[in-house]
């Protein structure tokens, strides 16, 4: 079995030192802008919980019978730092076994817990945005209410931008050395074949 | 040739026609219309307190637009909001002679620091029946009233010394000190004025009447203090030193001469501190508004501490002024003291520099029931001579000019300080009362504007019958010439204003209450803490208001005679979300609740029948169903106290107490 190179244990540390970083930057950001909130309105989602300006989102969707944000109602909240806090121990493990088979098995487990995360963002969205309360006050016929997953939408008279915040961009910027360090070892290890 | 005349005649008709005599319409030239647009979605860069006069409030203005932002509620009732109606605020209007409902508010200042605005309070006098109060300058809100005693017509009030650490309070109607029953025609004996000084706590705003200043009998008008060298003096015009009791308009005109008062007020608060005043018994009512509690405790005040001249040498003399004295300003140096003798044709200049020399090598004229009286030349640095007809007030531009305003000539004249001579003038539409330019009266005035605040309004706006709004005019005065820029109605009849930049009051002013910290008694922290207590007659409806609901909003069990008071809590956490309350047939006004608050309404019901509440403040789209009902029962039947927002019925009943 290929031993890793200098720069695929280089790697390991500073991957976890971007997922570390979760703890305390925010991940995502949904800005939602409306012309009776000239400051707009934000959210932010981290890994543990959910701020920004919850309460007064809270407040509007219930016009149209969304229902309200609580911290507490994300299982996620529990789940995803535990999830990612197993991954970053077995980085160390990958590091002090040194071998580049279980540097590619370790990255191939960001990629699912990626994925997996982002399917249940948008689940979360789908369903936050398209299971109303069907006494709402307001009923705009055949009208949904879930946000961008990534970028712009424009719902009734709210303006909706989604995007990663700095925690979101370590958090990229960590599969992107993953990914990255994986074909440098895959490339290094042919010659000597 | 016969045509000739005739010809000759219609030119010269023609001719005359020509030169008919200027109207007032002309003046505005140039730019005028850019320097006072303020775009849509932008702001002004001034704030403007404008005194209400007789409206009884002060009026919050944007400078250079002139838009109006706002009425603060201070000496009136504010049916609108529930001012002074409110249980929380009815005893911020409450006197030693009861409540009164109204007052006429003249002048205004900020609180400064170093001499200059700090942006913290906003001191307000009321003329009639003597008060000051102090406005929160986060909120907008008034927070405390105090009453003065043994006084009459605070009209010389509330200036203050460049610390904030007094506001004063002059006497314009003199009246006997105490309590005791004396003819009006015993003036000369009898009737006393006070030169009131109120401490203003450093950390608080807290008032606090330290020491009454005894004066004879005389009318004090306008006063400021001291700035820089002078730090330590104040300064009061003073007419009626004639002592005349009747038909003032003649015999308090007699004078060629009356005077400005000089105080040295450290001098006078060494006396109070060591001992040398007199506690006269005296009540006045001192009331508080806890923004905690969200309510005002009122208390009354039994003596004060009051110092007399005889007893305490070097702390008052006076300066003779001519021709009754109006506006009494300090110019930003501190140096120069310029009276307005509104009868006169010039404007005297003190300086505070020979004043002193003057009372050290005792060049005295004589005396004013013993208090001395400095010879007039020996002050006086020197006088404006023919600046125009009946001169008021002054303000500063920092530039070494003053701008003097003439009420009978009504205009505004610029002079040079140094050397006393009119750069310019400019007419003012009409018969222009006080002047105001932005920190004009502090040491570092901030120029650019200054507003005529005019007595006679006549043609200047479309005609509204008899009663017309007053008139405020704004001229640029960063060149040479002052140029007029701007008209703009104001309410009531303005007196002095002050104004200050915008960058100095908009970042701090509070957008909600945090419903945390709201210590109201009869707060409720949420809908599940609505409950309705009977307890003999009183009944307490612990209400919520949030879009678009009130909880309870189905009241049953309330007879007739019984009082209901209704504390409404606003759970919003919102800008701009302030819900409104008002119940149908109440016998005193609406509340308007701003978010985090707890405000309560009394309301005695004298009929049987069905009264319906609402939200009176458009808040969402549904706050047209923010609506209630309360069924009032004839006294004697037997209806259980019953409340709820969309219960069942019968599910939530409360047995009475």
């Amino acid at each position: 079995m290929k031993k890793l190179t200098k720069i695929g244990k280089i790697s390991i540390p500073v991957v976890i030192l971007c997922l570390a970083t979760l703890w305390i930057l925010p991940m995502w950001q949904i800005d939602l802008r409306a012309p009776q909130y000239p400051g707009g309105l934000t959210m932010k989602i981290w890994i543990n919980n959910v701020t920004g300006d919850i309460d007064i989102i809270n407040g509007l969707n219930h016009y149209i019978g969304m229902k309200t944000i609580h911290k507490q109602d994300f299982k996620e909240f529990v789940y995803l730092p535990i999830t990612m806090l197993s991954f970053m121990a077995l980085g160390v493990v990958v590091l002090l076994l040194g071998k580049k088979i279980f540097y590619y098995i370790w990255t191939s487990l960001f990629l699912v817990i990626g994925l997996l995360s982002f399917y249940d963002f948008w689940k979360w969205e789908y369903d936050y945005g398209h299971n109303l309360d069907p006494k709402a006050p307001i009923q705009v016929p055949g009208m949904a209410y879930q946000p961008p997953l990534l970028g712009y939408k424009k719902m009734l008279n709210f303006e909706a931008l989604s995007q990663p915040d700095l925690g979101g961009w370590f958090y990229m910027a960590a599969g992107v050395i993953l990914v990255a360090v994986c074909v440098i070892e895959f490339k290094k290890s042919k010659p000597v074949n | 040739m016969k045509k000739f005349p005739l010809v000759l005649f219609a030119a010269s008709a023609v001719a005359m026609q020509s030169c008919k005599m200027k109207d007032t319409e002309s003046a505005v030239s140039g730019d005028a219309a850019s320097k006072v647009y303020v775009a849509p979605g932008k702001h002004d860069e001034f704030y403007n307190f404008v005194s209400g006069g007789f409206n009884g409030q002060v009026s919050v203005y944007g400078l250079p637009s002139g838009r109006l932002l706002k009425v603060i509620p201070v000496f009136s009732l504010n049916p609108e909001n529930g001012y002074g109606y409110s249980e929380e605020t009815k005893d911020m209007l409450k006197t030693s002679a009861g409540y009164v409902p109204w007052d006429d508010q003249h002048h205004l200042e900020l609180s400064q620091t170093n001499g200059e605005h700090d942006g913290r309070w906003l001191f307000a006098n009321a003329n009639n029946t003597p008060r000051v109060a102090r406005i929160d300058l986060t909120t907008f809100k008034t927070m405390e009233i105090i009453e003065i005693p043994n006084s009459g017509g605070n009209h010389s009030s509330p200036f203050i010394t460049e610390n904030t650490e007094y506001v004063v309070a002059g006497t314009r109607f003199s009246v006997p000190m105490g309590t005791e029953d004396v003819p009006i025609n015993s003036f000369k004996q009898n009737f006393k004025s006070t030169a009131s000084f109120i401490s203003v706590d450093k950390n608080t705003g807290g008032m606090k009447i330290a020491f009454q200043i005894m004066l004879p009998g005389m009318n004090l008008d306008l006063s400021h203090s001291g700035k820089g060298p002078s730090h330590d003096w104040f300064f009061f015009s003073t007419y009626n030193t004639e002592q005349a009791n009747t038909l003032l308009e003649v015999n308090a005109s007699q004078k060629d001469k009356d005077f400005i008062v000089a105080v040295n007020w450290k001098k006078a608060e060494e006396y109070a501190n060591s001992g040398k005043g007199k506690k006269l018994p005296s009540q006045y009512m001192h009331n508080v508004y806890n923004e905690e509690t969200q309510n005002t405790n009122s208390v009354i005040e039994n003596e004060t501490i009051v110092l007399d001249p005889k007893d305490c040498p070097d702390m008052v003399y006076m300066i003779p002024c001519p021709k009754s004295p109006h506006g009494c300003d300090v110019d930003p140096t501190g140096e120069y003291i310029v009276g307005s003798g509104k009868l006169a044709a010039l404007i005297p200049v003190f300086s505070f520099t020979k004043l002193q020399s003057a009372i050290q090598g005792k060049k005295f004229e004589g005396d004013y029931y013993g208090i001395p009286v400095v010879k007039y030349e020996e002050a006086l640095h020197g006088e404006v001579q023919k600046p125009g007809l009946g001169p008021l007030h002054t303000e500063f531009d920092g530039k070494g000019n003053a701008y003097t305003s003439f009420f009978i000539s009504s205009e505004v004249v610029k002079w040079s300080i140094k050397d006393l001579k009119v750069i310019d003038r400019s007419p003012t539409f009409y018969s222009v009362g006080h002047l105001m330019v932005p920190g004009g009266d502090t040491r570092k005035p901030y120029g650019k504007y200054l507003v005529a605040y005019n007595k006679i309004t006549k043609d200047r706006y479309l005609p509204t019958g008899p009663e017309l709004a007053q008139s405020a005019q704004l001229y640029s005065i960063e060149g040479d010439k002052m140029q007029l820029l701007l008209d703009f109605p104001t309410f009531g009849e303005p007196h002095y204003a002050q104004a200050i930049p915008a960058e100095k009051l908009a970042p701090k002013s509070v957008k909600i209450y945090d419903i945390m910290k709201n210590k109201n008694p009869y707060v409720s922290m949420g809908e599940k803490a609505t409950k309705v207590v009977r307890n003999g007659n009183r009944v307490d409806v612990y209400m919520t208001a949030i879009r678009s609901h009130l909880t309870p909003d189905n009241i049953e069990g309330i007879y007739v005679g019984d009082e209901v008071y209704f504390h409404v809590t606003n759970l919003e956490q919102d800008w701009d979300v302030p819900h409104g309350f008002a119940v149908k047939n109440a016998a005193n006004a609406e509340l308007l609740i701003m978010p985090g608050e707890t405000t309560t309404l009394k309301f005695v019901p004298t009929k049987q029948g069905i009264y319906p509440f609402y939200c009176t403040d458009f808040c969402s789209a549904l706050h047209q169903e923010m609506q209630g009902y309360m069924r009032v029962s004839p006294r004697g039947s037997n209806v259980p106290l019953k409340f709820g927002t969309n219960v069942a019925d019968s599910a939530k009943v409360t047995a009475s107490k």
